[in-house]
């Protein structure tokens, strides 16, 4: 431990690790609460595995074509928005075919960025760092950028609560009362599909949504409505993602699996706690 | 707005793709009147429902509500879901839950008012939850989320109450409390109930409307009430299928069972 705060001061990579560790915690905690209470984790599944596509294109048109000012960060924006919307667009229309088509997303969204991927040259760590992360490679310019969608993401979830709120518990009766559900649902999603790209720097897109849920599980515990869980899944993500690394560092284990493995040793306890007490709850 | 029934269907038909589920439906509801609709599963009363709400489209036909259209007279219906279809396991409280009626409109960013917050508290008083306000729903019983949801439709202060099947799988007591709770709004409030169940609707309502693919309405009359109350332990009115006013079939005269 002691080892891995003088890294943090140390060096700047880690430092930077830590930053974007908190900022994923703030829209992760917010986010991933609404996505849990809305039941939609699989629709956040399928956004987080089409992002695989943007990157990809956005690599290989920065290396391949010379568009250099294209960052792989970008390609997963413009990737999650468009999963984001169409997934979205679909469950509103055709509920019954909501899980084919995020499946086809979901794979579609892969297939794109492997080719992609395989075709730029340089170094196929690139797709394992996609997969699964690679919290120590983030630069002061990511680290600004994922700063920005989480300010974004921060202030749109707050100022939009209520109708969120609305929307996630009972949505026929927020249309009654004049709220206008396709748009507040769409929203929804594209806060989920930014959350998602700021994960994935974090824990890689597989295991984005151990990250968007287990926090917010471990939290339902403890609190009685949407903000107090929102409040109390950020702390405890924040607190997940920075023991990750602090324990991954000295053995040198991935940090993304390290975190997930942390968040998960959590919800099993608290799981396991709360049977025990209340054994029939 | 006095003059303009609550509620007015005119030769109503909706179908899904070719599936015919109501036909020249017709109904019209005064101001204050309490109206009951039953009728068998699949038989178009949630159809009919949605279709009161603006929720859905009828093919064919007008629905007016309040003498406007059913879209533009949403926000004066109090709207209460059937339970089993919401997630009570939500993480919410009470007051989350009730203040959901004061949503409004629009894109307007912000928080509840103070006014708000006094309308579903009030509304939560009216159906004695006011001590339960800061509990998660998941914590109530089946009754008091019954409640809730009707305190819900309340804070939205509503002119008429439209309720779908509120007493299901509540016992004989909670359901004697909600049927007091729903006579005294209904000094002030029209309410349309869609019920399964024919002892909720004793002795307050005047007219059932029979829901299966077309309409019919029946008026309630006194008849055999002794022999009845003595069965169900309350007042309770019979449905006089003679008086049927489109008459289709021959289960004339009886009592109408649990």
């Amino acid at each position: 431990m002691m080892e891995f705060l003088h890294a943090v001061t140390a060096h700047s990579f880690m430092l930077n690790a830590l930053l974007t560790g908190v900022a994923a915690s703030i829209a992760c905690g917010v986010v991933g609460t609404y996505v849990v209470s809305r039941r939609i984790t699989y629709l956040a599944g399928g956004i987080a595995h089409s992002v695989l596509g943007g990157m990809g294109v956005a690599r290989y048109l920065s290396v391949v074509k010379g568009w250099h000012i294209v960052q792989p960060l970008h390609g997963a924006i413009v990737a999650a928005l468009l999963a984001a919307l169409i997934i979205g667009w679909v469950s509103l229309r055709w509920r019954q075919r909501e899980d084919t088509v995020i499946g086809a997303i979901w794979a579609i969204g892969m297939a794109v960025g492997i080719i992609f991927i395989v075709k730029t040259p340089g170094y196929n760590e690139d797709l394992m760092s996609y997969l699964f992360g690679n919290i120590l490679m983030v630069s002061r310019a990511d680290l600004v950028m994922i700063a920005v969608l989480d300010a974004v993401v921060l202030l749109v979830s707050i100022l939009f609560y209520n109708q969120l709120l609305g929307v996630c518990f009972d949505q026929e009766f927020a249309r009654i009362r004049g709220v206008h559900v396709e748009f507040f649902y769409l929203l929804l999603l594209g806060l989920t599909g930014l959350t998602v790209v700021i994960l994935v720097s974090v824990v890689g897109l597989v295991m984005v949504i151990a990250l968007l849920t287990l926090p917010v599980a471990v939290a339902g515990h403890f609190t009685r409505n949407l903000w107090q869980t929102m409040v109390v899944a950020s702390l405890l993500s924040i607190v997940f993602t920075t023991l990750g690394l602090s324990l991954s560092y000295t053995p040198d284990l991935p940090a993304g699996a390290t975190i997930i493995l942390v968040a998960g040793a959590a919800y099993i306890i608290v799981v396991a706690a709360t049977r025990i007490r209340r054994p029939h709850a | 707005m006095s003059g303009s029934p609550a509620m007015a269907i005119e030769d109503v038909t909706f179908s899904y793709n070719d599936r015919i589920v109501l036909e020249k439906v017709n109904l019209t509801v005064a101001e204050r009147e309490f109206v009951w609709i039953v009728g068998p599963n699949g038989g178009g009363k949630t159809t009919l429902i949605k279709i009161m709400l603006g929720l859905l489209r009828p093919r064919s036909g007008r629905v007016t509500v309040f003498g406007a259209s059913a879209v533009a007279s949403r926000r004066r219906i109090g709207y209460m879901p059937q339970q089993s279809l919401l997630d009570l396991r939500f993480p919410a409280t009470v007051m989350d839950i009730a203040l959901m009626g004061r949503l409004n409109s629009g894109f307007r960013p912000g928080f509840h008012s103070a006014a708000d917050r006094e309308a579903a508290r009030s509304a939560l008083d009216l159906v004695d939850l006011t001590a339960m306000s800061d509990r998660p729903v998941g914590e109530l019983s089946g009754g008091q989320q019954r409640r809730l949801l009707i305190a819900r439709a309340l804070a939205c202060d509503p002119e008429l109450l439209l309720l779908d099947e509120p007493t299901a799988n509540l016992d004989r007591r909670v359901e004697r409390e909600l049927h007091d709770l729903l006579l005294r709004l209904n000094k002030r409030l029209t309410i349309i109930l869609v019920s399964h169940d024919p002892t909720f609707v004793w002795d307050f309502v005047e007219r059932v409307v029979c829901v299966h693919r077309t309409v019919a309405v029946h008026p309630t009359a006194n008849m055999a009430r002794e022999a009845i109350s003595e069965l169900y332990g309350t007042p309770m009115r019979m449905v006089r299928h003679d008086r049927h006013e489109e008459d289709e079939s021959a289960q004339s005269q009886d009592p109408v069972e649990p």
